[in-house]
């Protein structure tokens, strides 16, 4: 252990070890360290490099809102993480850290040239470096970009972990659980409400945890401490640590990020790895703190140089001093605070440089009786150092004059440019902010949603302010519930009260070419960037904001939207509110991917729905695809069988025998009552009311646009009752619809509608021997073509089940549809699968299904159809009613627009070279040596290889097609351009009279 | 998450069981036939797109699976109100009021 580690100092258990390596070398911490404290102890500062320039860098927080100090972390196989921050991530054993952004290593990284090109990278130089010339865009530009692209390295393997995902319902949540927030919730929950109250830290107390001096109540603060942990959990409030509120939502929902494992040595058996909460709470009472500002100075990112506070709670959390020689830079009170504790911990004060002409005298006696050198009045020009600060080189200002520099050497610096509320939260919920110009802060202002917003959160300072502010917060929460507090606010005595003045950049005498100033350092972007984007004529924060990247790194600009919003508003003579903030967002920090899918990952993803008959084709090998939320049998090769050979043996055994097919999927509702057919009528394009009991017609239904939305066959099983079937993936869709206009439009109609999809299993047979493999299983029903011909539907028994039998051909064969109840599906299959045998039936899927739908030129809605065809174009004309005076979509068919000549229909195309597959969605020309952009004529929907013809067939949606029949168009495609013929997309069997046997 | 009144129901209840169905009042003409080609259009497109409280229809899919309307303030996404379809629109003035 070296001797930067405060003997017995800070909460870390100095008698408990941890090892962990850093780019491949052994360290050891302490438990109760995190990896940045761990680091510093052992005189490391260099932990990263910079996103753009590669510039050496160390932490510059000890808490969530680190910029710099983003390590890559794992531990086994998959286990990894990018860009944890290694101000977070809690000391285990084992730990492995690697750093990022760099190549070979950490002290040695190639990429820092970008930092000696900083000219060439200024703010813009995406939209200004890559314009020209064209052709370098693609094989230079883009890959060079790629590569460089992006911090850290994500992980390739499967996540091994789970995530898991809770709802809670509270009466107070108490968001931040500091001295303002333990206050909160110990008054909340003495008054009766249930309270929770939770913390991204690994223990509570917040400011606390880096301030042991303070008394509270005449304990030390750590004393004070402990006691108010016990009376939170003998008051069962629910502390919630290592638990980040991410985002606040409407009507008091706050999800909470929680971390479960990542700090612990081993991962418990089936412990979840985090854990995200949904919580509704009646009141929220926002403790966030504030977050210290940098100050942006010439040379501020150098390791080495960090926030003051993040100095403090090194020392005092963590027992870690960050240096033997500490400058401090400072414009606000509190970083005096921090030179006092170094000072008393042994740590060598190089000077305190105060930009204030004045600070406060009881300071500067405090430091005088520490023989500390202070520097009121002065402004940093310079710093040096490249992997670790040496030196700070300071001047005194005199009006508004840099006067005579001076160089004093240090191994670190303690910065303080102030100190911003943490609103992220508030603004989630659109509550308004103000603009505080004594603090240089926006404060929050009008609420929207049942919270109080309290301590130094809302702009409050010093430790007996804060707390008798989250007593008061603790009290407005609770009275919202009509329940009284009787807390008294407690008394502080070693108070840390401050003020500070404000600069947006500190002056320096350095040629303003030589001058990096930071203001985002992960981003690398530097004062003069954002000077440079307001001057090229980006006036509002959010163009300043997309110009320069400012804010747009994980840290979300926690450090630097305010310094930039102020040089912004300097340079545009214009107030900061007038200029503006950047928006908000969710998540507060960033949050794993993981977390948000929750259970929702594999098999958990979405439903995957199955057919009865699903278990069966999955013993028979069948291929699945994904339809909807349905899993189908696509086809069922034989063994040696690949897609396309399997197609045509399932194509032709039905064309030549009988195939079997499991239609389940099917939409199927039952529209029902004694305006049943009126309802239908109005719905459907087609005429339902002579429809005759027992018969079934094609049906096709429109949006109100005159688009089709869906189509099947319709089947009338009485006067008031109607067996609709639609597309698998259209049913959802179909059935709102429908009770969007039964219960909107037209109350008055006496009728009902139920899905019935799930309640059917449906078995359908094709084939010229579909007949003698049903006729034996029947029961109750003629068969024959006279008796039961085409389009016809009957309730009868099939293999001894109640079936609804419907006589339909989406082949053109001879066909059948057999409906059952769900739970006879697979048993029906099976009896038929036994009777076809002697005819060789023959099991297809969906694929089979397709080509010979295909070769008859029936169209799949959504493939053949794109939301802009209506009846005429898909040459179904003929379904739609003539006489009928209203249906869906019915008037804007005599729209100027689809009446027009010259819209795209649907035709069947035949390639010249028969063995040639069209590929779908390829274009149609008319003539492919006309120069380019050429006219496009429309485009092929469906491409198969039919068995039955011996050749390819193909649909397509043409302009005017029906009038080309004969004509030949071009399809170019990556391999050439083809040529084809228009025909009639109805290819097989064209007059129908196979289905009509 | 959103909570949202069902009318019908009478319960609130978490946005997932809801549906979004566009602008409310919006009637279908008794005869389309008669409409001009501009006067369909209309109806067929144009929608009011306010910027504050908007009238528009959800439905209870996952509930009671019933249409009904509500009042939502398209820029702090609060509900004013929610209705049965076919009731009266209420007058915004006393929905903010009661706001």
């Amino acid at each position: 252990m070296t001797t930067l580690r405060v003997p017995n100092g800070g909460r870390v258990r100095h008698d408990e070890p941890v090892a962990f390596t850093f780019d491949g070398k052994s360290y050891t911490g302490l438990r109760g360290d995190t990896l940045a404290s761990a680091l510093l102890a052992n005189g490391v500062h260099l932990m990263g490099r910079s996103f753009k320039y590669h510039r050496p860098r160390g932490p510059v927080t000890a808490g969530s809102e680190e910029p710099n100090a983003l390590v890559g972390t794992s531990r086994g196989k998959g286990r990894s993480e990018p860009n944890t921050r290694a101000t977070m991530q809690e000391l285990r054993h084992g730990l492995v850290a690697e750093s990022q952004n760099r190549s070979p290593s950490l002290k040695f990284d190639f990429g820092a040239v970008n930092d000696r090109l900083h000219p060439v990278f200024s703010a813009g130089f995406y939209y200004k470096t890559f314009m020209w010339p064209k052709s370098f865009w693609d094989r230079v530009y883009e890959p060079v970009i790629r590569a460089a692209a992006g911090l850290g390295t994500a992980p390739k393997e499967e996540d091994p972990d789970t995530y898991a995902n809770r709802y809670a319902h509270v009466d107070v949540l108490v968001v931040g659980a500091g001295p303002t927030g333990i206050a909160a919730a110990l008054t909340a929950a003495k008054a009766g409400a249930g309270v929770v109250l939770v913390d991204e830290n690994a223990e509570i107390g917040g400011a606390l945890l880096s301030d042991p001096s303070v008394a509270i109540e005449g304990e030390p603060a750590w004393t004070w401490l402990a006691g108010r942990i016990g009376e939170l959990a003998a008051l069962g409030v629910t502390v919630m640590t290592r638990t980040t509120a991410i985002g606040y939502y409407h009507q008091n929902m706050v999800a909470l990020a929680e971390r479960l494992t990542d700090h612990l040595d081993e991962i418990p058996q089936g412990a979840p790895r985090e854990r995200m909460w949904q919580v509704r709470a009646g009141q929220v009472v926002l403790a966030q703190g504030a977050l210290e500002k940098p100050l942006v100075f010439n040379g501020n990112d150098r390791p080495g140089i960090m926030l003051a506070g993040a100095a403090q709670t090194y020392l005092n959390r963590y027992g870690v001093r960050i240096g033997e020689r500490a400058a401090i830079v400072t414009s606000h009170d509190s970083a005096w605070y921090t030179a006092f504790n170094l000072a008393d911990s042994g740590t060598a004060i190089a000077a305190i440089v105060d930009t204030r002409s004045h600070p406060n005298a009881e300071l500067l006696g405090e430091a005088r009786r520490r023989q500390i050198r202070v520097l009121v009045g002065h402004t940093v020009v310079a710093t040096s150092g490249r992997l670790r600060v040496k030196s700070i080189t300071v001047a005194p200002m005199t009006n508004g004059r840099v006067g005579k520099s001076q160089t004093i050497a240090c191994d670190c610096v303690a910065a303080c440019g102030g100190w911003t509320p943490s609103l992220h939260l508030f603004s989630h919920t659109k509550g308004t902010l103000r603009w505080d110009e004594a603090s240089a802060a926006f404060f929050p202002d009008r609420k929207s949603e049942a919270c109080e917003i309290a301590g130094a959160g809302r702009g409050l300072w010093g430790y007996a302010p804060v707390l008798a502010d989250g007593v008061a917060a603790g009290t407005a929460a609770a009275s919202s519930f009509g329940q009284e507090a009787r807390a008294v606010a407690p008394g502080v005595k070693g108070d840390r009260p401050g003020t500070g003045a404000n600069h947006a950049v500190l002056a320096t005498s350095v040629k303003p070419g030589r001058v990096r100033a930071f203001v985002d350092f992960q981003n690398d972007v530097t004062a003069k960037d954002i000077r440079l984007a307001v001057s090229e004529g980006m006036k509002s924060i959010e163009h300043v904001k997309r110009y320069t990247t400012n804010g747009m790194a994980t840290d979300q600009g926690k450090l630097s939207n305010i310094n930039g919003l102020m040089i912004a508003a300097e340079t545009l003579g214009k107030a900061p509110p007038e200029v503006g903030l950047t928006t908000f967002r969710p998540p507060y920090t960033p949050t794993t991917f993981a977390t948000f899918a929750g259970y929702h990952r594999g098999t958990h993803f979405e439903v995957t729905r199955k057919t009865p008959i699903d278990g069966w084709a999955d013993e028979q090998s069948a291929v699945f695809e994904p339809v909807g939320q349905w899993r189908r049998a696509r086809y069922y090769p034989k063994a040696g069988e690949d897609m396309d050979a399997a197609v045509e043996r399932e194509c032709r055994a039905t064309r030549q025998s009988v195939g079997i097919f499991d239609a389940t999927t099917l939409g199927k509702i039952e529209v029902a009552g004694p305006d049943a057919a009126e309802f239908m009528n109005r719905v459907y394009t087609n005429p339902w009311t002579k429809l005759g009991v027992g018969k079934a017609r094609y049906g096709v239904l429109l949006g109100e646009d005159g688009f089709i939305r869906d189509d099947g066959v319709v089947g009338r099983v009485s006067e008031t009752l109607f067996h609709v079937t639609t597309t698998t993936g259209g049913a959802a869709r179909v059935l709102t619809m429908m009770e969007d206009y039964r219960q909107t439009e037209w109350p008055d109609l006496k009728v009902w509608l139920t899905s019935t999809t799930e309640q059917w299993a449906v078995v359908a047979l094709n084939g010229p021997n579909a007949r003698k493999v049903l006729e034996p299983l029947t029961e109750g029903l003629d068969l024959s073509n006279e008796a039961f011909p085409m389009m016809s539907l009957a309730d009868c028994r099939v293999a001894g089940f109640r079936a609804r039998l419907f006589r339909l051909s989406f082949t053109g064969e001879l066909g059948y549809e057999v409906n059952v109840p769900a739970r006879h599906g697979l048993a029906l299959w099976k009896a038929l699968m036994e009777a076809g045998e002697p005819y060789d039936i023959c099991p297809y899927g969906t694929e089979t299904m397709h080509v010979l739908r295909a070769e008859k030129g029936f169209i799949i809605v959504g493939q053949d159809t794109d939301g802009t065809v209506t009846p005429d174009d898909a040459g179904l004309g003929w379904a739609v009613g003539k006489k009928k005076t209203d249906f869906v979509g019915m008037r804007s068919l005599k729209r100027p627009d689809l009446a027009a000549t010259g819209r795209k229909q649907l035709v069947g195309l035949q390639p010249e070279d028969g063995s040639l597959l069209l590929e779908e969605g390829a274009q149609i020309v008319a003539d492919p040596d006309k120069p380019v952009p050429m006219r496009m004529l429309g485009h092929v929907t469906s491409s198969y290889r039919s068995a039955a013809l011996g050749r390819s067939i193909a649909m397509a949606l043409v302009a005017d097609g029906r009038q080309m029949m004969g004509k030949t168009v071009y399809i170019p495609m990556p391999d050439g351009t083809h040529k084809a013929t228009i025909t009639s997309a109805n290819a097989y069997d064209p007059d129908g009279e196979r289905a009509k046997m | 998450m959103l909570l949202i009144r069902c009318p019908y129901c009478e319960e609130t209840l978490p946005e997932l069981e809801f549906v979004y169905a566009g602008e409310a009042h919006i009637e279908r003409p008794k005869d389309p036939s008669s409409l001009s080609d501009d006067d369909w259009r209309d109806f067929l497109f144009m929608r009011s797109n306010v910027k504050g409280p908007h009238f528009e229809r959800w439905r209870h899919v996952h509930g009671c699976a019933r249409f009904f309307n509500a009042v939502r303030d398209t820029v702090t996404d609060r509900f004013l109100a929610t209705y049965k379809a076919g009731e009266k629109r209420p007058s915004l003035a006393e929905l903010e009021k009661a706001e």
